[in-house]
């Protein structure tokens, strides 16, 4: 055994990790599986994204590291990553003959823990099991952490770990874990249950997940922590390493989102010719944020595209010259996980995330900001047959529930409104029809599914895209004010359907509604069945009313400016529409 | 063994001549070590799967560019793919043709993009048999008794 390995036992780690490689390249499949051999890994292959699911849902546990190749036919490469980031919270690593700059940083953004170029060496995969010690480590290190993921006791957890880990050189990981745990008097149920030496999985069901998200909401997502959410949670069995680690890859998640909703939001419907929509349903060849997505299919385009999309906006960006940085306000601190993250230098995004922060000192809650982004994201509303669709609705649920908890942020809308007004009278008609389309679309799969909330939101999405029309003009202000705009869109997105949940009907809804009766109309929502927004959805198709939207829309709002808001009742839908 | 001496001089000169021309790259070192007893085989396995991938590729390209509208996205695709699988052997100069390919493709260039996959049918049917001609030479040489010599 050329590994060089110093644990001559068996079961000692790193020899018999569990890689799973993906590839849709029967040469490299063949090769990476005799490397991988050679570094004394046990391999499992796999020529197709979702038979590489399959296999990871079928065995859980069955795992430690998965490789993947980012271009596959069945499905894209990001996606599969992120699926078995979300779902199992392994490790991935991204390979691909292509090393360009974008591509491995979208890695790198859908949570890759490393990006190898082809062609691919022995000493590269020598050492993939650090990917998997490091993950352990860090799950570890979260059962020390009473607040947020700001490790301060991290450098300090890291060396005691590192001391530990001299100490049992060789020995089971699993027995080091567990002696820490029971320093840390941390009653971990996995270890009770399992002889395998891998930390038991937590499975994070849809109800399990739709608990998580409740109690972020009620914490604060900026104040979040895994020890409260673990108590808020209830579950006994959980542990707030399951807690921790899941709460990482929400956040990350998250931030994704609202970036890819950020940019579709900035780029109206402008920029989904290059987008292959092959989802009929779905039209979602928009970037983002809503999509319909009936079936897996879908919801791989759905990604596709939204990753396309991310490639062609930066270049999209420039052309449309929304240089400008629009907000004022100081790029958001560590306070906002969401846009901590994005240091891209895109226009649209650091106007996302001045926008964001305005959000943010306006009191508002986080919260807003990213489930508008992750709703649409990933997740579609619709349902989907298969187990993804699960997680989808979890996450939708989750959305649902998480409003339904939250108190209105009205203020924040209330000034975002006040920045958006000034812009608003330079708007003109909206031209983007298929935005309307793929919402109409969207919409249109919402209704078949369930919720009341679902239909609530896609009215809201409506809404919204009247919204973003609204504000494609090319005008220098207008477009400057966008990224705000399509913010404030995103977030009510959500929040309409949040505040649709909590305050129904009443509401004091500027006579415009009345026009727009479709969706604007909360009340309508509520109150009215299923049909009834679809089937003024389905008059959206008309370009002619299209067009007629809009200009509703800038004369209600600025009526409605003038009406204050109860902040209470304040309906999402109205703050979505009122750009005053 | 004079004639099994001579045999695997000439392998290694071969071999050698190979990578000088730029046929191979690093990549097929890599493969040749990772040949052992319990594989005894490999390259030749290896190398039989790229040369029917590729087949395919081809044809999956020549289809894709006759197309009345070409879909260069599609075209793009497959050129992508055949870069990886090229690379998984090293066969390198496929590979160099391959990224001149892909720049055709983005700039929707037909000719280019005609031209390119004349070249590429072209330095594949030439690794081809560079490949086919080093097997039959190790194939000789085993015959003979000998044993192939150390990468």
């Amino acid at each position: 055994m050329e590994n060089g390995f110093s644990s001559p036992r068996s079961e000692s780690f790193p020899a018999g990790l569990r890689v799973l490689v993906v590839d849709d390249d029967p040469t490299w499949l063949k090769i990476l599986e005799k490397m991988l051999k050679k570094c004394a890994y046990e391999v499992t292959t796999c020529g197709l994204a979702r038979e590489a699911l399959n296999l990871l849902r079928e065995r859980k546990d069955g795992y430690d590291i998965v490789i993947s190749d980012v271009n596959m036919p069945d499905m894209d490469g990001f996606k599969l990553l992120e699926h078995v980031g979300l779902e199992m919270d392994l490790p991935v690593i991204m390979m691909s003959v292509d090393g360009e700059t974008s591509r491995v940083m979208k890695g790198v953004q859908h949570g890759a823990c490393d990006y190898l170029l082809k062609p691919i060496r022995m000493k590269e995969l020598r050492n993939i099991w650090q990917h998997v010690f490091r993950k352990k480590i860090h799950e570890i290190r979260d059962i020390d952490h009473h607040e947020s993921f700001e490790g301060i006791r991290l450098s300090r957890n890291g060396s005691e770990f590192s001391d530990d880990c001299i100490m049992f050189s060789g020995e089971d990981l699993t027995s080091f874990k567990k002696r820490k745990d029971f320093q840390n008097k941390y009653d971990e149920r996995d270890y009770g249950d399992h002889s395998s030496t891998k930390k038991h999985r937590v499975v994070w069901s849809v109800d399990l997940h739709q608990k998580f998200v409740k109690a972020v909401n009620q914490i604060g997502f900026d104040k979040v922590g895994p020890k409260k959410i673990l108590d808020l949670m209830n579950v006994p069995w959980l542990t707030r390493e399951n807690v921790a680690s899941h709460l990482q890859k929400y956040r990350l998640y998250l931030i994704r989102l609202q970036k890819e909703n950020d940019l579709k939001a900035s780029f109206g419907g402008i920029k989904h010719s290059d987008v292959p929509s092959e989802d009929t349903s779905g039209g979602f060849g928009l970037q983002s944020s809503i999509h319909t997505n009936q079936n897996d299919v879908a919801n791989d385009r759905d990604q596709f595209s939204g990753s396309n999309f991310y490639g062609q906006d930066l270049d999209a960006k420039n052309n449309e010259g929304y240089r400008e940085e629009i907000v004022s306000e100081p790029k958001p601190d560590s306070k906002k996980p969401l846009t901590a993250d994005v240091p891209d230098p895109q226009d649209t995004r650091s106007s996302q995330m001045s926008f964001d922060h305005s959000s943010a000192s306006l009191g508002s809650d986080v919260n807003y900001t990213e489930f508008d982004c992750s709703i649409p994201k990933q997740y579609p509303w619709s349902e989907c047959p298969e187990v993804q669709s699960k997680q989808e609705r979890k996450l939708l649920l989750q959305l649902e529930d998480g409003f339904s908890q939250q108190p209105p942020g009205v203020p924040q809308h209330y000034i975002e409104i006040d920045q958006l007004q000034s812009v608003r009278d330079t708007s003109s008609p909206i031209k983007d029809e298929p935005v309307l389309v793929e919402y109409k679309s969207r919409h249109e799969s919402h209704i078949s599914p369930k919720e009341t909330t679902i239909d609530n939101f896609s009215a809201q999405s409506k809404s919204l895209i009247a919204y973003h029309q609204s504000f494609e003009p090319s005008s220098t202000a207008i477009s400057s004010m966008k990224p705000q705009a399509v913010d404030l869109s995103c977030i009510t997105d959500l929040e309409s359907c949040q505040r649709n949940l909590i305050s129904p009907s009443d509401s004091t809804f500027p006579p415009f509604n009345e026009d727009l009766t479709v969706c604007w109309l909360q009340s309508d929502f509520l109150n009215k069945n299923f049909g009834l927004p679809n089937m003024e959805f389905a008059d959206y198709s008309d370009p002619s009313f299209i067009a007629d939207i809009p200009v509703h829309l800038y004369d209600t709002l600025t009526s409605d400016y003038e009406c204050p808001y109860d902040p209470t009742e304040y309906p999402i839908v109205d703050q979505g529409l009122f750009i005053v | 063994m004079d004639s099994v001496v001579q045999l695997q001089k000439q392998l290694v000169d071969y071999i050698a001549s190979l990578f000088h021309e730029g046929f191979l790259d690093e990549q097929f070192n890599q493969l040749q070590q990772l040949q052992d007893e319990s594989n005894p085989d490999f390259v030749v396995e290896v190398v039989s799967l790229f040369f029917e991938d590729s087949e395919r590729l081809l044809n999956e390209l020549a289809k894709a560019l006759e197309q009345k509208t070409i879909d260069f996205r599609k075209v793009d695709a497959h050129v992508h793919q055949f870069k990886g699988s090229s690379s998984s052997i090293g066969a390198h100069r496929v590979q160099k043709v391959c990224i001149a390919f892909r720049n055709y493709c983005e700039e929707q260039n037909v000719e280019g993009c005609l031209k390119c996959l004349q070249q590429v049918k072209h330095e594949y049917s030439l690794v081809r048999n560079k490949l086919e001609t080093l097997f039959q030479l190790e194939k000789q040489i085993i015959a003979a008794g000998g044993s192939l010599p150390a990468t």
